[in-house]
């Protein structure tokens, strides 16, 4: 690539002719985390520990101490993260190739049907009818599926019921197709995982995880603002913290998308 | 007669908060064996192991025979009243707030003569029922009783000083998500507080019980999550400077010990949820309610922990449970220290195993939750600082006293 372009890239960020968008909810204790039965182990729900802040444990300075689980807030997935991808190479977020966070993303949008139903599951007619509207899903591209869920109180966000959480996601076999025929890069959600609330009852259980972290591919969760993108055209940045061994991170993940279009 | 205490008017915010004064502190370390009948409720008096003569006040030597034979024992609590005097000017600032103050001599009918403080309706020359209470300054003094019930008997402006009474007191239980939470709430609301605060974690979860505790009368529903320093700052700054009495309903049980686990994540929400929990709870609650111990009607009287008697000795089937309870235990004594300037008291209630899902293999007998919630009532009601709920804290207890390290053998096998 010409250095001239790279240059004209960031001048058009600078310019706002290329437009950012944060698709990231504050890292925040209020957040909801993903909820196992109480017998497995938990992810650490985010904390915020005032080391100081101008006063006697540190006059002229503020920071904090953070802990917080790996899957919490707006976070990446990696291979690692499930068993069916615990033995491909650089499947940790310290050794996944950089070049694959930053990648093009075509937006499903189902906010329509998951407004109408929180058990909604993405299938592959619907995704064909999408392709038949923007054409074919291309390699190596992320799928964001758009269902407004970002924009709901917690309790809602959560949707806990007595019989587990009620959230959409995709269903088993649009997974393995998205995986296997079109090559995706991950698939990203706007709910607490990328598989839907009651995704252990299908066949396989959690077929997001199973068949993305199985292909080496990646899953990005908690996202916000996919309203915002155009079906094709927005280019994402998604960098997850360098952890050693990692299975996911807490990230910014931004979308670029050239003004006018959205 | 009592005249029933109203309930207080807000406060003239251009008045100064009067701040608390403790009464005389001093006691001779044999006198502690009142501090200790007190803190559990018992009414006990020195009595002679060579010539079963009762004394008062406490001594090294027996005043009849001269044995240093001299053992606290359960004692009968009648008495008569001599004399009552009332001081009206007194020189002590505690007292002289106070004024006018009732003092009597009481001759019991097992021997000896105590001063006591006076509740309004004792009458010279009648029948008295005697206690020790603790307090302002936590020490152990005399209390008497007219020796039947009287109206409005607990709203005694002198028997107030001695306890923690929910009565037109605004309460704040830490964590309505749990039975034990919810069972409190209802007994505090039964027991005459104006509002209970209470604490809910993590709102986007639903928990059983919820409708019926969002729609109790008087019952304010508040974010808190005691494992988040910042929650529980947050909250504070909302409602810390009208938290009279805090019950800390928080409890977070899980089996096991050491070896049987794997990794410490599990250990480390122990200590977040209970000991840290604690310590957030300690920092932001803390100095106004030591500040506010004499604030009037509604004056901040106590804190309270729910505390497993296995922090006393360690239960190794729940290991590690033990141990952050043993925690919470220890720091509950340097609360009590901190909170006593403003005469706030630390109540401690011991339990054994309750009857909830996180003991569903233990066999009874085990603590019902609404047992929790009353004995706290009554503790808070008789000024109590340390209470043992149930067979099993009750056991504990007194194989403990009887023999630590049998106890620790037979816990471990």
């Amino acid at each position: 690539m010409d250095s001239n372009n790279l240059m004209q890239f960031a001048d058009a960020v600078a310019s706002g002719a290329v437009r950012v968008v944060d698709l990231t909810f504050t890292l925040s204790p209020d957040f909801p985390v993903i909820v196992l039965p109480p017998e497995f182990g938990q992810a650490a729900p985010v904390r915020i520990q005032r080391i100081s802040q101008y006063d006697a444990a540190g006059p002229a300075w503020y920071w904090n101490n953070l802990t917080f689980g790996e899957h919490t807030g707006t976070h990446f997935d990696a291979p690692i993260h499930w068993f069916t991808g615990k033995d491909l190479p650089n499947n940790s977020v310290d050794t996944l190739p950089v070049s694959d966070m930053i990648a093009p993303a075509c937006v499903i949008d189902c906010s329509a049907e998951a407004a109408q139903d929180p058990d909604f599951l993405l299938t592959i007619p619907v995704v064909e009818a999408w392709e038949k509207s923007h054409g074919r899903i291309p390699p190596r591209h992320w799928v964001l599926l758009r269902t407004d869920w970002s924009k709901k109180g917690w309790r809602d966000y959560a949707n806990l019921k007595d019989d587990g959480a009620h959230t959409p996601g995709p269903d088993a076999a649009v997974m393995r197709w998205l995986v296997e025929e079109r090559g995706i890069i991950g698939l990203g959600t706007e709910t607490i995982g990328t598989d839907a609330g009651q995704a252990g009852h299908l066949d396989p259980p959690y077929p997001a995880h199973h068949f993305l972290h199985g292909g080496g591919r990646y899953g990005l969760q908690c996202l916000c603002n996919l309203d915002q993108l155009p079906p094709t055209g927005a280019v994402i940045v998604a960098a997850p913290l360098k952890i050693q061994n990692g299975s996911g991170s807490p990230l910014r993940v931004l979308a670029l998308l050239p003004v006018g279009q959205a | 007669m009592i005249e029933p205490i109203a309930k207080p008017r807000r406060k003239n915010p251009l008045s100064r908060t009067r701040l608390p004064m403790s009464p005389p502190r001093a006691r001779s370390r044999a006198s502690h064996g009142f501090t200790r009948a007190a803190a559990e409720g018992r009414f006990v008096l020195q009595c002679c192991g060579a010539c079963s003569t009762f004394c008062y006040p406490a001594r090294d030597a027996c005043p009849s025979c001269l044995s240093a034979d001299l053992v606290f024992v359960d004692a009968p609590r009648r008495g008569m009243l001599l004399s009552e005097t009332t001081l009206h000017v007194p020189a002590d600032v505690y007292f002289r707030e106070r004024a006018p103050w009732r003092v009597g001599l009481v001759a019991m009918d097992c021997g000896p003569k105590l001063v006591a403080h006076l509740h309004a309706d004792c009458e010279e020359g009648r029948p008295v029922t005697m206690s020790f209470q603790l307090d302002k300054s936590g020490q152990a003094v005399a209390f008497a009783h007219p020796e039947r019930e009287t109206p409005n008997m607990t709203d005694d402006r002198q028997w107030r000083e001695m306890t923690a009474d929910p009565k037109f007191r605004r309460v704040l239980v830490t964590n309505g998500r749990s039975i034990v939470g919810q069972e409190v709430v209802t007994a505090l609301k039964a027991a005459g507080a104006s509002i209970v605060f209470v604490g809910v974690a993590e709102p986007w979860k639903p928990f059983r019980g919820e409708e019926t505790l969002r729609a109790l009368e008087g019952v304010q529903i508040v974010p808190l999550d005691i494992g988040d320093e910042k929650s529980v700052a947050d909250l504070a700054a909302d409602i810390g400077g009208k938290v009279d009495i805090l019950v800390n309903t928080s409890e977070h049980v899980r089996v096991g010990g050491l070896l049987d686990r794997q990794g410490t994540s599990v250990v480390r929400d122990e200590i977040d949820q209970t000991y840290l929990g604690f310590v957030h709870l300690a920092q932001a609650f803390g100095p106004a309610m030591r500040m506010r111990g004499s604030d009037g009607v509604n004056s901040a009287a106590a804190w309270v922990n729910i505390l497993s008697v296995y922090a006393l000795a360690n239960w190794p089937v729940f290991g590690a449970y033990s141990a952050s309870q043993a925690a919470s235990l220890s720091l509950s004594h340097c609360l009590r220290a901190e909170l006593r300037p403003g005469g706030v008291k630390v109540v401690n209630v011991f339990t054994g195993p309750l009857d909830t899902e996180w003991f569903q293999t233990v066999p009874p007998p085990k603590v019902a939750p609404r047992m929790v919630a009353t004995s706290i009532v009554s503790a808070l009601k008789r000024g109590l600082e340390d209470v043992f709920v149930g067979d099993v804290a009750e056991d504990i207890r007194q194989r403990l006293a009887a023999n630590p390290k049998a106890l620790e053998r037979e816990l471990g096998s």
